[in-house]
C-alpha cells in the first residue's frame, strides 16, 4: 500500500504542472493576455454562445424553390422546342413538381417526344458534377398524347447538395462582409445550415442580409401592353407582371428573358449620386457581362429596362445611350444603409434557393455577463459548501478529499481549455454538479475504510482495502453516468451538448483524482507519520 | 473526535420488509404521474411546442400588464407575459406560427416596445423556434432517454445478472416517470434542457443502484446461506450511509446552484434536485427489493467481477 509507483507520482505533478498552465489564462483578461510575450499559453476556454452573447440561427434551404426554378425553366425550353418544330401543343405547365404537356396532333406525338427527349442530354453537367452519368429527366407518357416530365432521383439529390454548398458559401462571404470572423457556418442535415455569430447584440441585420436571395437581373420592360392590361388577365407569354418600389407605378410588365444577370457582377459599391446626391450603389460587370449589357443597351436606346431584384423592380431607368464601360449604377430610393447592404448582397453573390430561419437563439451579451456571473457564484459557494462538509463528515481525510477536489476542478479547466469545447451555462452547472458528485468516489473509498477499521484491521490494511475494494464500485457507477452523458452529448445540441461535455470530463477527472490523487496524499500521509490508528 | 454523521454508523433498518409499502407507493405515484401526463399533460417551452420567446429588461421595474397589452395588440395570437427573475426583465411568449412569419412577428414586437419605451429596452433573449425544429427536437429528445434507459439495461445486464439489469431499468421508468409527473402536476416548463436534466438523473440513480447491487453482488459470494431477504438489507444498510453522503454533497452543489444560478436554469436545476431525491429513492426502495420479487442466482463462485482482487 504504502509503495507508490514513481512514474505514478510523476504523472500527478507533471499533470498538475500542466494544468496550471493551461489553464492560468483562464484567469487573466483578454487585454492582460494580448500584452504577454508570444510564447506564453493563451489559449481561453471557449464560451458558449448563452455566456458570452451572440446569434445561433439554424437555416434551412429551400430545396423545393430550386427544383421548381428548374422545371420552369425546363417549360420555356420545352416551349422553344416545340414551337421550333411547329408542333402544335397544349396545357404546357408545372403541376406538383411534374411537367405536362399535351401535343394537339397525335400525328406530331412521336416527334414531341423526340425533341423532348434531346433536352435531357447534358441537364446534369450544367450543375459542374463530375459522375453526372444518370441522365436529369424522366421522361413518360402515361396517356395517349401525354407527356410528363420530372426530375430524376439523382437529379433532385444533386441539386439539392449543390444548392446547400453553394449557400453555404454564400452565407459566409455575406457574413465576412459584415466584417465578423469569429463565425462558423456549418451544415446540418441534408438542407440545414446552422450560422453561430458570437458577439452580436443586434441580429436584426444579419437576419435581414440572410433572408434574401439577392438574385438581381437586368431585364427589358414589355410594352405592348400597360400594367394595368396586364393585370385584367392580358400577361403576354414571356413576360411577367413584376411588383415594383418605383415610386408612381406599383407595378411593371417584364420580359422574361434576362439580358444580363448578376452572376456577372464583379463588384458594387454603396456610393451616392453625384447629381442627385442620393445613395446609389455603383456596380461592374465582368467582361461577359459587359459586352452583353453593351450590345443590349445599343439595340434599345430609348427604351427603358428594368432591374430586378429577387422579383421585385427596383428601378427601370430609360437606356439614354449605349453602356459600354461595363459598369452602371443602380438608383432607387435607397437610404444609405439599404444601398450598402445591396452592394454586400450583390458582391457576396445570389443564393440558389431562399433560405428560411427555422430556429434562432439569441441572447443579449448583458444576459450572457449576468450569466457568467451568477455561474462563477454558484460555483464557488457550491465549491465550499462541499469541502466544509467533506471535512465535518471525514475530518483530515474530508481535508484530502477536497485537496483531489481542487485539483479536479483544475483538470476539468484545462481540459475545456485544450478540447476547446465550449463551455455554456449548463456547462457551468455541470461542473458544480461534478463537484458535488466527484467526491463521490472518496466517499465510496472512505466508508469502506471505516467499516474495514470496524472489522478491527490496522490503519494501513483498512485504507489499502477501502481502495481496493471500492474501486470496483466506483468503475461500474461512473460508467453508467458516463454512458448517460455520451448519449446526451451525441443527441444533444447547443447548451445540452456542453453540458454533457463538462460532466464527461468531470467524471473521467474525478475517477481519476478521487483514485489516484488522494491515494497517493493519503500514502504520504501514512508514510510519513505512521499513526497508530486513523479517524475517518 | 467529531463526525457530522447523516445516518448512524450500523444501521440496521428492515428496507426489504417495507417493500409491500414502498412498492404499493412507488406504484400508486407512478400510475398517478401517468395519469396526470395523459389529464393535465407538460407545459412544453418552445423547443418543443414551436413558438417564440422574448425576453427584454428595462432599467426601472417592467410593467407586465402594459407589455402584454402591446404585444397583444399586435394581432400574433396567443401571448403571454410574465416577470423573469427579477422586476427589470419579463418573458414574452408567442404561439407558434408557419417558419417566415415568426421572425416578422419578432420584428413588430420589438418595434412595438421601442415605440413604446424608447432607447431602454434590452433584448436580453430572443429563442425562436420554428414548427420542423419542434418536432425534431421531440424527437430527439425521446430518443435520447429511451437509448439511455437501453444502455443502462444492456451494462448492467453484461456485469451482473438479468434481474439486475431489469430491476435497475425499473427504477430508472420510476425516476424518469416521477420527474414528468413532478412536472405536470405543477405545470413546469418542460423544454431541452429538462431532457438533459432527466438524462443527468437517469446516470445518477443508475449510479446509485450500481453501488446497492455491487454490494448485494459481494454479499452474495461472501454469504452463500444467508436468506435473500436478510442479504440485501445487509447491503442496503452497509451502503446506506454513502448513499446518504453522495446524495447530500450532491444536493448541496444543486442548491447553491438553484439559488445562486439564475433564473434561465432554475427549472433545470430544479429537475435535478428532485431526481436525486426520487433517484435515491429508488435504489433503496424499488430497486433493491425488485431482486427479492425475482429472485437471484445464489451460487457466484467463478464469477469475479473486474477489479476484485482479494
Amino acid at each position: 500500500m504504502l509503495h507508490f509507483a514513481r512514474w505514478k507520482i510523476a504523472v500527478i505533478f507533471i499533470l498538475l504542472a500542466g494544468c496550471l498552465v493551461i489553464a492560468a489564462p483562464n484567469l487573466l483578461s483578454s487585454e492582460t493576455l494580448a500584452r504577454l510575450p508570444d510564447w506564453m499559453p493563451k489559449q481561453q476556454i471557449n464560451l458558449g454562445l448563452d455566456l458570452q452573447g451572440g446569434s445561433h440561427l439554424l437555416l434551412e434551404v429551400d430545396v423545393k424553390a430550386v427544383t421548381q426554378e428548374r422545371l420552369q425553366s425546363l417549360t420555356e425550353e420545352v416551349r422553344a422546342a416545340l414551337r421550333k418544330e411547329r408542333i402544335g401543343y397544349k396545357k404546357l405547365g408545372v403541376r406538383d413538381g411534374v411537367l405536362n404537356v399535351e401535343v394537339r396532333e397525335s400525328g406530331q406525338f412521336d416527334s414531341a417526344l423526340a425533341r423532348i427527349k434531346e433536352l435531357n442530354a447534358g441537364g446534369v453537367a450544367v450543375l459542374g458534377i463530375i459522375g453526372g452519368e444518370t441522365p436529369e429527366l424522366e421522361i413518360n407518357s402515361p396517356a395517349p398524347d401525354l407527356i410528363e416530365v420530372r426530375l430524376s432521383e439523382d437529379a433532385l439529390i444533386r441539386r439539392r447538395t449543390s444548392a446547400v454548398q453553394q449557400s453555404i458559401e454564400i452565407v459566409r462571404r455575406r457574413i465576412d462582409e459584415l466584417g465578423n470572423r469569429e463565425a462558423t457556418i456549418q451544415r446540418q442535415g441534408e438542407d440545414r445550415i446552422l450560422v453561430q455569430v458570437p458577439g452580436l447584440d443586434n441580429p436584426e441585420r444579419l437576419k435581414e442580409l440572410l433572408g434574401k436571395t439577392a438574385k438581381l437581373s437586368f431585364r427589358l420592360l414589355d410594352l405592348t401592353v400597360s400594367a394595368a392590361e396586364a393585370k385584367a388577365g392580358r400577361v403576354p407569354i414571356g413576360s411577367d407582371i413584376l411588383p415594383s418600389d418605383e415610386p408612381g407605378s406599383p407595378e411593371f410588365v417584364v420580359r422574361k428573358q434576362i439580358m444580363v444577370s448578376g452572376e456577372n457582377l464583379v463588384d458594387a459599391q454603396p456610393s451616392t449620386d453625384s447629381q442627385t446626391s442620393e445613395p446609389v450603389v455603383n456596380f461592374r460587370f465582368d467582361t461577359i457581362g459587359g459586352k452583353r449589357f453593351a450590345e443590349v443597351t445599343k439595340a434599345n436606346i430609348g427604351k427603358p429596362f428594368a432591374i430586378v431584384l429577387d422579383g421585385r423592380v427596383v428601378s427601370a431607368p430609360v437606356i439614354r445611350s449605349a453602356i459600354l464601360g461595363g459598369s452602371g449604377q443602380i438608383s432607387g430610393s435607397f437610404t444609405f444603409q439599404e444601398a450598402n447592404d445591396l452592394a454586400i448582397l450583390l458582391r457576396a453573390g445570389a443564393l440558389p434557393a431562399p433560405l428560411l430561419i427555422i430556429e434562432e437563439r439569441t441572447v443579449g451579451a448583458e444576459l450572457g455577463a449576468d450569466s457568467i456571473r451568477d455561474g462563477r457564484v454558484a460555483a464557488m459557494i457550491g465549491f465550499v459548501a462541499v469541502a466544509i462538509y467533506m471535512v465535518l463528515s471525514y475530518g483530515l481525510f474530508g481535508m484530502f478529499a477536497n485537496i483531489s477536489l481542487v485539483m479536479n476542478v483544475l483538470l476539468i479547466s484545462a481540459a475545456l481549455t485544450v478540447l476547446q469545447s465550449t463551455l455554456t451555462l449548463p456547462g457551468i452547472a455541470g461542473i458544480v454538479l461534478t463537484m458535488g458528485m466527484a467526491v463521490d468516489a472518496n466517499v465510496l473509498i472512505y466508508e469502506r475504510i471505516r467499516e474495514e477499521l470496524g472489522n478491527g484491521k490496522t490503519p494501513i490494511s483498512a485504507v489499502q482495502a477501502g481502495f481496493d475494494r471500492a474501486y470496483s464500485t466506483i468503475l461500474d457507477a461512473n460508467i453508467t453516468t458516463f454512458i448517460a452523458t455520451a448519449i446526451m452529448f451525441q443527441v444533444g445540441s447547443g447548451p445540452v451538448r456542453g453540458f454533457a461535455v463538462t460532466l464527461m470530463i468531470g467524471v473521467v477527472t474525478s475517477v481519476y483524482t478521487a483514485v489516484t490523487v488522494t491515494r497517493f496524499i493519503i500514502t504520504q500521509y501514512l508514510r510519513r507519520r505512521r499513526p497508530s490508528q486513523i479517524s475517518v | 473526535m467529531f463526525r457530522l454523521k447523516l445516518v448512524p454508523a450500523n444501521t440496521n433498518i428492515p428496507f426489504i420488509g417495507m417493500r409491500n409499502i414502498t412498492f404499493a407507493l412507488s406504484g400508486a405515484l407512478t400510475l398517478a404521474s401517468i395519469v396526470l401526463y395523459l389529464t393535465a399533460g407538460l407545459n412544453y417551452g418552445i423547443d418543443f411546442r414551436g413558438g417564440t420567446m422574448i425576453e427584454i429588461g428595462t432599467e426601472a421595474a417592467t410593467d407586465v400588464a402594459r407589455v402584454r397589452t402591446i404585444v397583444s395588440g399586435l394581432g400574433l395570437g396567443d401571448v403571454q407575459a410574465q416577470t423573469f427573475g427579477s422586476d427589470n426583465a419579463v418573458l414574452i411568449r408567442l404561439e407558434q406560427s408557419a417558419d417566415g412569419q415568426q421572425q416578422q412577428a419578432v420584428a413588430d414586437v420589438k418595434a412595438a416596445l421601442d415605440k413604446e419605451y424608447g432607447a431602454p429596452v434590452s433584448y436580453r433573449r430572443i429563442e425562436v423556434v420554428g414548427p420542423k425544429v419542434s418536432s425534431d427536437l421531440v424527437n430527439a429528445g425521446i430518443l435520447a432517454v429511451l437509448l439511455a434507459v437501453a444502455a443502462m439495461l444492456i451494462y448492467v445486464w453484461f456485469r451482473f445478472e438479468w434481474q439486475f439489469g431489469v430491476g435497475s431499468v425499473i427504477a430508472l421508468v420510476h425516476d424518469v416517470a416521477m420527474t414528468i409527473g413532478i412536472f405536470s402536476l405543477l405545470q413546469l416548463e418542460f423544454n431541452l434542457a429538462i431532457i438533459a436534466a432527466i438524462l443527468t438523473i437517469v446516470g445518477y440513480s443508475m449510479n446509485d443502484t450500481v453501488v446497492v447491487y455491487d454490494r448485494v453482488r459481494e454479499n452474495l459470494r461472501k454469504y452463500k446461506k444467508m436468506p435473500l431477504e436478510e442479504l440485501l438489507n445487509l447491503a442496503i444498510n452497509e451502503t446506506l450511509s454513502r448513499t446518504t453522503m453522495t446524495s447530500f454533497t450532491t444536493l448541496l452543489a444543486l442548491i447553491v446552484m438553484f439559488i445562486f444560478g439564475g433564473e434561465v436554469i432554475r427549472g433545470f436545476t430544479f429537475a435535478m434536485i428532485w431526481g436525486i431525491f426520487i433517484g435515491t429513492y429508488s435504489s433503496i426502495f424499488v430497486a433493491a427489493p425488485f431482486l427479492m420479487l425475482v429472485g437471484v442466482k445464489r451460487d457466484w463462485s467463478g464469477n469475479s467481477a473486474v477489479g476484485e482482487k482479494n
